[in-house]
């Protein structure tokens, strides 16, 4: 596991070492829930700002680390264990640093024999990463996908959102240096 | 600084806004700014388009719209007041849209849309065949204003129809329009709204709430989205009619987390409302209280169900529960308060319904299903995009007519609707009305209205695997039938996706679909079968073939087929040899050929070959290869000769057929017989009906029982037990009839209308190839 400074954007306040003082002002979801206090009960409108925090955090941070999920579980009164629960629950929560680049290889079977696994192997040589790992310097994040539906443009791979196809090793190289530079 | 207008104000303000904002006369540009279009460049082009008018100085407004359908075409440009539509417009063009279109009027004819069919440019969006037969009721605003100004909203019309309602009706009278226009549910059930609301509307308590559902999360399916980005107001006044017919006095929008342009013009739109008091405390001072807010999804398919929407919001699991008790009921909705929850196409429904009556609305489209149904039409179709249209149009008009038919002039196989609820709907039920009824009764559903279209090269089996294997990773494994059934399903899939299918298996398949549908506790469960199901049951050859013949005729699934080299068309270039990546393609001194022990039927030798000779071959086929060495090029040979019907032979000969009346003499059918030196005539009767056949064999009976030829008519003498077939039949079946039955002349006989006659002699031409083909085999 590698230390990394995590810069806080709107969530000013936070400080590192003393992870519960987090200023969660700054964190209250507009308005409305305070004007339905009446409707609901206190736990309740705890659990309803659950899930717009954990955005909250995950935008600010790119990942749900364990120091703001204790501090969270403390600030709301909710079991550290439930809030693991609705977090794994959906995708789109992370629970480890991500890269800014996300790098989905495809395997399926058409990038396959076109040498899906070569430029495989040339991502994880020259980030030094696994498969679903993400590089210590946060630069990237590399995944494989079954099939991305571009098998005519064989090998393929998508960066971010882009598709990037009919991949050489001289094309690998743009992207390596495309995902260095972003 | 939230100020509360009145009724009159708003008034005057409306008119000002029309008058000026809208003025017939003004100069606009409209350009596309839908997530499409954004792709391909609007961004871009819009700023290219702004600095262009600083530059010049000119009096234009610019407007970014929301999406205005053609999606494929993009970036779109309309022009006011001419009303020139243009498709893919680029940053370049830029100087030339002000200077030549805008200010004098003369459109730029290479950026017209021009029909694929005539190849006539188009000037104005009514005039293009994709638009022709749409229309727009929910997207009415869409494409014309700029979502994230209210002023644009309001001028054309907008929050009229809460106006209307909060100053000439009373809760019960929304309600009563609601039923009368009999809106139903836009999701996908297709539920009618009306009684949803008076259920909740029933429900004992104070607290009650409103809910869009906006987690639209089918792939192949953003109608939704469309609504939410380029019209989010209409979407709010909606809301703001049923909170004001239900008595509820809070709001949630649910927005899927990958909507983000959805949450930012939502959050634009209902900051705007507040601020002129269309929404919050007192709204245009009549005491009416409502307040919205926004809560974002996180990626579980799974949350568009109602009661895994509301766990979410209120913080939980997307978990479904079981029902009853329904959101409606007390208990039921959101922290226990009831609920009404709809689409977000429902709610943008509702302000026309409201300004117009129910009886306007229930009179569009037909009356079990009034109104019109946004879809999305995307797959193999020419004009991909949005479209509206009134419930009831045909299959064929959204495909053909709007769509503009099958891109590269391909087969229409089947159209996918419902995303992965719903399931395919084959060719012989194009003509069949498009609504909730309609569709479910061929199996399938409007659900969410993705509707993808599917040409020959597309695989049922993989679109059935595809669109499991999606449901499959968004089940939300609380109930087994799902959890473990959906598995279950999606390994049988797999199998027989790669080939490895066996006995039995597709019997398994309805099986376990069936017991999915029946036991899974919520709409994901009940429906994730459906793709697969209604697949089997149109398309069930291709599941056959994929089973038995380890073949995939589209091509599609790898690890289905045989692979051979047809020699007779290689080049021998080796490209395969190349391609392969487990020396599968052999080299022998002078040919190519596929080592079967090592072919893994990945396809790459196929995919690469510039002549297309290496074949795929069906198990049977390539079992016959083996067994009789017969080689690949003459197997097609065979095969063809198999699938050759009567109409095909007799293309290939003269098709003269000679016939007499039935009260001419038998000294006449002799002569014209010696005159067209044939074997044979027909006998009609007065209507030129088939009654008989004359042929050689009844002039050596006659001659030998000495009959008189001059003065015996034919009917007397011809023979009548005649066999006739249609010019569909096999050849095969008519030679095993002929030699059967020992006839020598068989009439072809369609709608009671002679075509021709096969004699034996055609079949004996019919298998001579063969015949010469195994005497060189042998000599």
């Amino acid at each position: 596991m590698t230390t990394t400074t995590l810069t806080v954007g709107r969530t000013s306040g936070w400080d590192e070492e003393k992870g519960e003082r987090m200023d969660f002002k700054a964190l209250t979801i507009t308005g409305m829930l305070e004007r339905a206090a009446e409707a609901t009960p206190a736990f309740a409108r705890n659990r309803a700002m659950l899930i717009p925090l954990l955005h909250r955090i995950q935008d600010d941070q790119g990942y749900l680390s364990p120091e703001m999920l204790q501090a969270l579980s403390r600030r709301l009164s909710i079991p550290l264990s439930e809030i693991y629960g609705v977090a794994s629950f959906y995708d789109q929560f992370h629970f480890s640093p991500r890269g800014r680049t996300v790098v989905r290889v495809c395997t399926g079977t058409a990038c396959h024999v076109k040498g899906a696994s070569e430029v495989l192997s040339l991502l994880q040589e020259r980030f030094q990463v696994e498969v679903g790992g993400t590089t210590p310097d946060l630069v990237m994040t590399l995944e494989t996908v079954s099939c991305i539906g571009c098998c005519g443009l064989a090998p393929v791979i998508s960066v971010n959102t882009d598709v990037v196809g009919e991949l050489s090793s001289e094309g690998v190289d743009q992207v390596i240096e495309r995902i260095i530079t972003t | 600084m939230t100020y509360t207008m009145t009724f009159q104000e708003l008034d005057n303000w409306r008119r000002y806004l029309t008058e000026e904002m809208f003025a017939q006369d003004k100069e606009r540009i409209r350009v596309c700014t839908g997530t499409a279009c954004l792709a391909l460049g609007a961004r871009e082009l819009v700023e290219d388009i702004e600095k262009e008018i600083e530059k010049n100085g000119c009096d234009l407004e610019v407007t970014k719209t929301g999406c205005q359908g053609l999606c494929q075409k993009g970036p779109l440009v309309q022009i006011d007041p001419a009303g020139y539509f243009y498709q893919r417009v680029k940053g370049s063009d830029a100087p030339e849209l002000i200077a030549n279109s805008a200010s004098h009027g003369s459109p730029i004819r290479r950026l017209l849309y021009s029909d694929s069919g005539t190849g006539q440019p188009c000037e104005r969006l009514s005039a293009i065949p994709f638009y022709q037969k749409q229309r727009r009721i929910v997207l009415r605003k869409n494409g014309r204003i700029d979502p994230t100004n209210i002023r644009h909203y309001i001028a054309l019309g907008g929050y009229a129809a809460i106006q209307k309602a909060l100053r000439s009706m009373t809760p019960d009278e929304v309600l009563q329009e609601v039923e009368t226009a009999y809106l139903r549910g836009r999701g996908g059930a297709g539920f009618p709204a009306g009684t949803k609301w008076r259920h909740t509307k029933k429900a004992p308590g104070d607290v009650k709430f409103v809910i869009a559902n906006g987690d639209e999360g089918d792939p192949g399916a953003f109608m939704d989205r469309a609504i939410m980005e380029g019209d989010p107001h209409s979407l709010i006044e909606g809301m703001l009619l049923c909170a004001y017919a239900i008595g509820a006095s809070y709001g949630f929008i649910y927005v899927r987390h990958e909507y983000p342009r959805a949450v930012k013009n939502l959050r634009i739109a209902i900051n705007q409302a507040q601020e002129l008091g269309l929404l919050g405390e007192n709204i245009l001072g009549t005491g009416f209280s409502v307040h919205f807010d926004i809560r974002e999804g996180a990626g579980a398919f799974i949350c568009g169900e109602s009661t895994a929407l509301v766990a979410s919001i209120e913080g939980a699991r997307g978990f479904p529960r079981p029902r009853p008790p329904r959101l409606s009921n007390p208990g039921g909705g959101l922290w226990g308060y009831p609920s009404n929850l709809n689409n977000i196409e429902s709610y943008a429904c509702l302000p026309p319904i409201i300004e117009n009556g129910g009886n306007w609305f229930s009179r569009i489209g037909v009356r079990t299903s009034p109104g019109t149904k946004v879809f999305a039409l995307t797959g193999k179709v020419v004009n991909t995009g949005l479209v509206e249209v009134p419930m009831g149009i045909t299959l064929r008009e959204v495909i053909f007519d709007i769509g503009g038919g099958i891109q590269g002039g391909k087969r229409f196989k089947a159209v996918q609707t419902g995303g992965p609820s719903g399931g395919c709907i084959p060719e012989k039920y194009l003509d069949m009305p498009v609504d909730f009824d309609s569709l479910h009764k061929v199996g399938s559903m409007v659900g969410s209205g993705g509707m993808v279209v599917l040409d020959e090269d597309t695989c049922m089996v993989d679109m059935a695997r595809y669109f499991l294997s999606f449901t499959q990773a968004e089940s939300c494994g609380k109930c087994p039938p799902c959890r473990i059934g959906t598995y279950q399903m999606l390994q049988l899939l797999e199998k027989i996706s790669q080939g490895r299918g066996e006995r039995g298996d597709i019997k398994r398949l309805v099986e376990l679909g069936r017991f999915v549908q029946e036991g899974s506790l919520c709409g994901l469960g009940q429906s994730a079968p459906n793709p697969v199901l209604s697949a089997i049951k149109y398309f069930r050859e291709e599941y056959r073939e994929h089973v038995y013949d380890r073949y995939c005729r589209s091509g599609v699934c790898r690890g289905t087929g045989f692979f051979v080299i047809n020699l007779g068309e290689c080049l021998r270039c080796g490209f395969c040899e190349d391609a392969c990546a487990f020396d599968a393609v052999k080299a022998t001194k002078d040919a190519y050929f596929i080592d079967q022990a090592y072919c893994t039927k990945c396809g790459a030798c196929h995919d690469t070959c510039p002549v297309d000779a290496v074949r795929i071959l069906k198990k049977r086929q390539f079992e016959l290869t083996e067994e009789f060495k017969i080689p690949a090029e003459s197997l097609e040979f065979i095969e063809r000769r198999v699938h050759m019907k009567l109409s095909d032979v007799l293309e290939s000969k003269p098709s003269v057929v000679y016939t007499v009346p039935q009260d001419s003499t038998i000294a006449d059918a002799v002569k014209l017989m010696v005159d067209k030196n044939i074997g044979a005539v027909l006998v009609v009767d007065e209507d030129d009906q088939l009654v008989g056949i004359f042929t050689e064999r009844d002039v050596v009976h006659l001659t030998a029982k000495g009959s008189p030829f001059e003065s015996r008519p034919i009917r007397s003498a011809m023979s009548r037990n005649l066999i006739t077939f249609k010019a569909s039949v096999d050849v095969s079946a008519a030679m095993s009839v002929i030699s059967d039955q020992k006839k020598r002349h068989l009439p072809v006989v369609e709608d009671d209308k002679i075509v021709g006659i096969i004699t034996y002699r055609d079949l004996v031409s019919y298998l001579l190839p063969e015949v010469v083909y195994m005497a060189h085999e042998i000599y």
